[in-house]
């Protein structure tokens, strides 16, 4: 599988598991947070469901507003942390 | 401590002969003492939930609790012909309670014995005790609160809200939107600590720090003009949430420093740390001040340090944490605030920190 693809499965992945979560059609680069509503219950599924499914830690500074705002954002920080530990890991 | 009974936080009442005397569907008048009436509204006035569990005719047996004003002092009555055991559980899973937190009062001591065979956690009282559960210590709360004493009335409305959230066809946001959500922060006065305490007490995934802060050192806080201690309170059109949030902040030159928030769990699913965090941030900036958050790492809060780095603070090093000094174990986190709009999905009312 390339990095591409890879990425497009996750970006669907995460499509799936927002219709559900938030009861709404949501697009690849629709800002999640567009109204200014952040509760504390959803931002913690979407790190909790990035770390679970991807096998990845997002901690620190990753855990900023930007990195979620988007579907896009999201497969992308998702991508450079596997990428990141495939190289600590001597992939 | 230790040797005080945990309180109970619901009794579940047999009806006949036990809160009325007389059999409803035998003698057909029932008759409802005084001073039981008196023992119901004191429960509730201490913010001790109260249930049902009768073998009756719903119908019949709930007409007569409104008969006698008494139908809204129980919530989530169960009136049929199934083992009582069964009811007194499925009450206690509604209400997200321990079992060990639920007494049962019933004349009957076959129907006592076999709740407490199915159910040995559940205190059972025989009804000639009814009049003096007010005198037991484990139906006598420490403090009685603004909240313990609409706590039923909280609970009401939340079924409610549920109900209605089971039934609401679309977005999550837009059933959030259509609650009407009025969020209110007040400086903290004394009738207030004792929530303020309370909440220290019960919250712990929303808790930045896991401190407690007890009602001394709380009230100290209070009296210095140069920390600020806030109440959060939230309401909607189905009634209050009482109070959700807590939020101690010490003024400094050039800083504040935010050395508590914690939030209820009760609300995580409504935005309100995230819109405490963005009102002090706002507040912040017109001050012309940084923020410095102290965040200490607990196995249940990671939702907190979420709530925090959303809100846009971060490990970046400044003068200002340098200032405040090392802390065992205690992460401070920082942001250099900007101007942020109130949110869109709730109505704030708050006070202005920028005035003395």
């Amino acid at each position: 599988m390339t990095a591409e693809q890879d990425t497009r499965t996750v970006e669907e992945t995460l499509l799936g598991f927002l219709e559900v979560k938030t009861k709404a059609k949501v697009g690849l680069d629709q800002d999640l947070f567009a109204s200014g509503l952040v509760t504390s219950m959803f931002a913690m599924q979407l790190v909790v469901h990035l770390e679970s499914e991807y096998g990845v830690a997002i901690v620190g500074s990753d855990l900023k507003l930007d990195n979620f705002r988007t579907v896009t954002t999201m497969a992308a920080l998702v991508r450079r942390l596997r990428d990141e530990s495939a190289v600590t890991e001597g992939v | 401590m230790a040797n005080n009974p945990a309180l109970v936080k619901c009794l579940v009442w047999d009806l006949d002969n036990t809160l009325w005397k007389g059999t409803l569907l035998e003698d057909g008048e029932v008759h409802l003492p005084e001073e039981v009436r008196d023992v119901v509204v004191e429960l509730d006035s201490r913010g001790v939930l109260q249930s049902i569990s009768s073998k009756n005719d719903s119908d019949l047996a709930l007409a007569r609790l409104r008969q006698f004003g008494l139908a809204e002092y129980f919530v989530l009555p169960k009136i049929g012909w199934g083992p009582k055991s069964d009811s007194v559980r499925a009450i206690a899973d509604e209400l997200k309670f321990a079992l060990g937190t639920i007494a049962f009062i019933d004349d009957q001591p076959a129907e006592r014995a076999e709740v407490a065979y199915h159910l040995p956690e559940v205190r059972c009282i025989p009804a000639d005790e009814v009049l003096s559960v007010v005198d037991l210590p484990e139906f006598t709360p420490a403090a009685v609160t603004v909240d313990s004493r609409r706590r039923r009335e909280m609970y009401q409305a939340s079924f409610e809200r549920e109900a209605e959230q089971a039934a609401f066809k679309g977005p999550d946001e837009d059933f959030l939107r259509s609650l009407d959500l009025v969020m209110r922060v007040d400086r903290a006065d004394a009738e207030q600590l004792t929530r303020v305490e309370e909440l220290t007490l019960r919250t712990s995934q929303m808790n930045a720090t896991g401190v407690h802060y007890s009602d001394a050192v709380l009230r100290e806080l209070m009296a210095d003009p140069e920390h600020e201690v806030l109440v959060t309170t939230l309401t909607d059109r189905f009634g209050p949430h009482g109070a959700v949030g807590v939020m101690l902040v010490a003024k400094q030159d050039g800083l504040w420093h935010l050395k508590l928030l914690a939030t209820s769990c009760r609300v995580v699913s409504f935005g309100v740390g995230a819109a405490l965090l963005n009102w002090i941030a706002d507040q912040a900036a017109r001050a012309g001040v940084h923020l410095v958050a102290d965040f200490r790492r607990t196995e249940r809060n990671r939702m907190m340090e979420i709530a925090y780095r959303f809100a846009g603070f971060t490990e970046e090093s400044c003068d200002c944490v340098a200032r405040l000094g090392g802390d065992d174990g205690t992460q401070r986190l920082h942001l250099i605030p900007d101007r942020r709009p109130a949110p869109a999905t709730m109505r704030v009312i708050t006070p202005e920190l920028t005035e003395a």
